[in-house]
């Protein structure tokens, strides 16, 4: 076999990698790399530096994929000679290397600018993720950051350097920034955004000096004005790695010369990615280099005949908050037509360059969703005659189908990899992919800056037949079901227990996650009338109170309707002194709140409380907020207490996919919130509206009408009626808000409230005997469901070892009384 | 090294873990069906509590894993994951690791084996 071997274990030659192994020849292969990191996603670098990403996330390609593929890895190898004549590269670990096809993939080094002092600590490039990690190690809240360049790398540096906590200075050597991608009225755009995120921008400035002793402490600019620092970092342009090729005797110019077949100078010698030079253009964003890898790798496997032709440059910032796009021209000229379309109050900037109605370029501030539309203009050279007059607003859009429809086959949709709408549609068929990881793993659209991922996940659902089923998520790894499955499954083969179910289509183990879910299902398809075990329910529902943060626990009586008299204030003050309870607070939910009891402590206290569960630990029904309703209140309507009481006595001790916080106000005036609730009752003159999916916690929103009725038992059945639905069709953990928005409102309609009066019943019966079923959990004081629930073991005897008899004594005592305790 | 009797077996229920306080140790016991496991009762994260979690697998879930896997338990706190048996944690990755103590179950009664340094508590 042909020894090929990769100078380069960047992106561009592991992408020309992977083509070369989807082709026919086969090679012995052998790639080295001067970093010590497989293969990673140098796009996604400053998303690591800013927080959002972990290094591991941006890896490509791990180690067990150069050995799947049998591709010797040589890591933290700089090659330092290559011989062309007897076709051997040297290493610096004095290690030769024979190939017959060699291929350059060094990629690019950052350009430094002639100035003092750059090799003072705490002032970096930013190329690699050793890069990243340094600066990560000195960034820090109050330091002061300074990034000299205010091109795409130096502002991505510069956000994410502000995301550490940094206080960060943008130097630019111009007032432009991005010059090379923008005209100096984007750039004025973009500096605003900047400096609207707080990062000072410094243009038309050279540094002449970075200042310190050992550490850096400041920049110095040529007009001798000087600004402190902590840190600086270094983003002033890249410069091709062709050092290597030329001192081999490859023709150079500024990078490695190819020609549109990817070949050097030297037959046997090839060049890919950042450190090329091809007709006359050296590049330094990834689309391209993606491109020169298929080539390539035609070249190399003797299907020599795709050529590379030159890229319309094209660039995406990728500063959360900060769109910006460019491709092509960017700067007008005589001949040239611009459509310019700017609102500086929104920072919105659209700049189109057409000539003989064919776009040339285009420069997108503030919003840069029409990128994919303008870019495949560009590359197609598509006449736009006809759409001159709309050029900047396309055509009303009914749907996302359409526009994924509207879209030809050959526009790419993911640019970081290069991948067309043909070619996801005929990975979908040929590859049978209904699933956002399929597609992936198979075409790698996605995985780049991954802002293509909506319009994958369309055209995934507008194309495979498979969808709708497939991407239903499975419950868990341990019982890979759907939810819907596994309540079909539960129901139809007359499964009673949550280990049956693990058992027979799970691992027989379960976890965390399965347990609890398992637990829900089991209970909501037999009403109740199933095998209840415990082991396989969180704590909070062993022992009928919420865990807190020190393993102690929280109790909360129920209090119908946030309705209370002095003889519970009374027993609910006796117990918090009784037990020492360290904290009692009132509720969001009108309850009160006993904080702090320990586990054995439990069933007394619930037993001196006198009063039922909460179920402020459950996900289940926890209360009905209701206002004072016609009661007391001047303009109360409806009597919001007596129902919002009524309806928790109907639904209290059931559980539900979540928790479940319901209201009952008595005039529109809404005192008790309800239309932020998961159902709420609103009062009003001769009727109730019945709303549901209301959320007032990490998600805001309100509550959907379900229907108006007259009677308070017609708004009740109606609350009873969601309540059971949802309990019925819910996915565990799914709170109503967004149960509703996930079947719709008018599905549930159809299903519940305006449902056959014989589904209607059905839906009410087994919630009937649920209800029947169900019982207060604090009852369990009186008959535990083992005699260690609530009980501290104690050791039935000490170990031998020389021991005090006074301690021994007192260890005898308490555990004699415990002993009672778990006879009792 | 000690033998100590805690408790009969039926006290710690199927799948679930029960806390004992020996000497200066906290420890926490499962029964994990057919067997038994001990280990100090704190999470080494923020000292949760090990007998209130739910029992799972220590491998990673997959259907092939037959009957012989090991088991751990989740905190119920943070959902830190520990290896009953050798007492790493196996979730989140950090190299850090609770006690295991030995067990057997002798006439019904469970004995778990203390480190003699365990009774310092009751000795001083």
């Amino acid at each position: 076999m042909e020894q090929l071997v990769i100078i380069g274990n960047g992106m561009a030659g592991v992408s020309c990698l992977e083509n070369i192994l989807s082709h026919k020849k086969k090679f012995d292969i052998t790639i080295f790399g001067d970093e010590t990191h497989a293969n990673y996603n140098r796009i996604l670098l400053s998303s690591v530096l800013a927080g959002e990403r972990s290094a591991e996330e941006i890896t490509i390609n791990g180690l067990e994929w150069y050995q799947k593929n049998s591709i010797g890895l040589r890591l933290g190898v700089r090659i330092i000679d290559v011989n062309t004549t007897i076709r051997t590269i040297t290493g610096e670990d004095g290690s030769v290397t024979r190939y017959d096809k060699l291929i350059f993939a060094t990629g690019s080094g950052a350009f430094i600018p002639p100035m003092d002092g750059v090799y003072r600590r705490n002032v970096f490039t930013f190329r690699s993720l050793d890069d990243t990690h340094g600066m990560l190690r000195v960034a820090a809240t109050g330091k002061r950051a300074v990034v000299i360049g205010g091109g795409l790398l130096g502002l991505e540096a510069a956000r994410g350097l502000q995301m550490q906590g940094c206080e960060v200075t943008v130097v630019h050597i111009v007032d432009t920034l991005m010059n090379n991608q923008l005209d100096s009225t984007a750039g004025e755009y973009v500096k605003r955004k900047m400096e609207e995120l707080g990062i000072t921008v410094m243009g038309g400035r050279r540094t002449a000096a970075i200042l310190g002793r050992d550490e850096v402490e400041a920049v110095e600019f040529s007009s001798g004005e000087r600004i402190p620092a902590d840190l600086v970092v270094i983003a002033a342009g890249i410069r091709p790695n062709s050092d290597l090729a030329r001192k081999a005797g490859i023709e150079c110019g500024r990078g490695i010369i190819v020609n549109d077949f990817m070949e050097t100078s030297d037959p046997r010698v090839f060049a890919v990615g950042e450190c090329t030079e091809h007709r006359g253009e050296v590049f330094g964003l990834v689309a391209p280099l993606f491109e020169q890898g298929k080539v390539l790798a035609a070249t190399i496997t003797d299907n020599k005949a795709p050529t590379f032709e030159g890229w319309k440059p094209a660039a995406k910032l990728k500063v959360m908050g900060v769109d910006v796009f460019s491709a092509g021209e960017f700067l007008e000229t005589a001949g040239t037509d611009v459509v310019r379309y700017e609102d500086l109050a929104t920072g919105v900037y659209k700049k189109l360059l057409v000539r003989a109605n064919r776009l040339v370029g285009c420069v997108l501030v503030g919003d840069a969703s029409d990128s994919n539309r303008y870019m495949d203009w560009l590359r197609t050279n598509a006449d736009l005659e006809v759409r001159r007059r709309n050029l900047l607003f396309p055509d009303p859009i009914a749907d996302k189908g359409e526009s994924i429809a509207e879209m030809p086959d050959s526009e790419t949709v993911c640019g970081c990899m290069g991948v067309t709408k043909g070619r996801i549609i005929q990975a979908i068929h040929e590859d049978k992919i209904c699933t956002m990881a399929q597609l992936k793993e198979t075409t790698r659209a996605t995985t780049g800056c991954g802002s293509c991922t909506s319009v994958c996940q369309g055209l995934l659902k507008a194309v495979s037949p498979d969808f709708e089923e497939d991407t239903k998520k499975v419950l868990c790894k341990c019982v890979p079901y759907t939810q819907d499955n596994l309540r079909e499954i539960i129901q139809g083969q007359k499964i009673r227990s949550v280990q049956e179910v693990l058992d027979i289509y799970g691992d027989g183990t379960g976890c965390e996650i399965c347990k609890p879910a398992l637990s829900y299902l089991v209970d909501v398809v037999w009403c109740g009338d199933h095998d209840e075990d415990r082991s396989a329910r969180f704590i909070n529902d062993r022992v009928h109170a919420n865990i807190q943060n020190d393993g102690t626990f929280s109790v909360v009586p129920r209090m119908r309707g946030g309705v209370t008299t002095p003889d519970e204030l009374r027993r609910i003050a006796n117990v918090a002194d009784k037990y020492k309870v360290p904290l009692v607070k009132v509720t969001g939910s009108q309850r009160i709140d006993l904080l702090g009891v320990k586990k054995e402590d439990l069933p007394g206290v619930w037993a001196d409380l006198g009063m039922p569960s909460g179920q402020a630990y459950a996900k289940g029904l926890r209360m009905v907020k209701t206002c004072v309703g016609t009661e007391f209140c001047r303009f109360g309507v409806q009597d919001a207490m007596g129902v919002g009481i009524e309806l928790e006595r109907r639904l209290e001790n059931l559980f539900t996919p979540h928790k479940t916080k319901l209201g009952v106000t008595g005039c529109p005036r809404n005192c008790a919130e309800v239309t932020v609730k998961d159902i709420g009752l609103i009062g009003q003159d001769g009727s109730w509206q019945v709303v549901v999916g209301g959320a007032a916690g990490k998600h805001v929103r309100k509550a959907d009408l379900l229907i108006t009725v007259e009677t308070t038992e017609e708004a009740l059945d109606a609350a009873m009626l969601f309540f059971q639905y949802y309990r019925e069709n819910g996915h565990y953990l799914e709170r109503s808000y967004g149960f509703v928005e996930r079947l719709g409102m008018e599905k549930i309609r159809k299903e519940t409230v305006y449902a056959q009066a014989k589904e209607k019943k059905a839906l009410l019966r087994r919630l009937q005997k649920s209800k029947a079923l169900s019982s207060d959990a604090w009852l369990e004081r009186k008959q535990p469901v083992n005699p260690t629930q609530f009980v501290q073991i104690q050791p039935l005897a000490l170990p031998v070892y020389p021991v005090s008899l006074a301690a021994l004594d007192t260890r005898i005592d308490t555990r004699m009384e415990t002993r009672e305790a778990v006879i009792q | 090294m000690s033998w100590t009797r805690i408790t009969t077996a039926e006290n710690v229920p199927l799948r679930e873990g029960r806390n004992v306080q020996v000497g200066d140790r906290e420890i926490a016991i499962f029964n994990l069906d057919g067997r038994f496991a001990a280990i100090d009762a704190a999470c080494p994260h923020r000292g949760g509590p090990l007998c209130d979690g739910i029992v799972t697998s220590s491998a990673a879930p997959s259907l092939a894993c037959g009957p012989l896997k090991g088991h751990a338990v989740v905190c119920p706190l943070h959902g830190w994951k520990i290896d009953l048996d050798t007492g790493n944690v196996l979730k989140p990755d950090v190299q850090v690791k609770v006690e295991t103590y030995e067990l057997r179950v002798k006439e019904g009664v469970i004995e778990v084996n203390i480190p003699e340094a365990a009774s310092r508590g009751i000795a001083a």
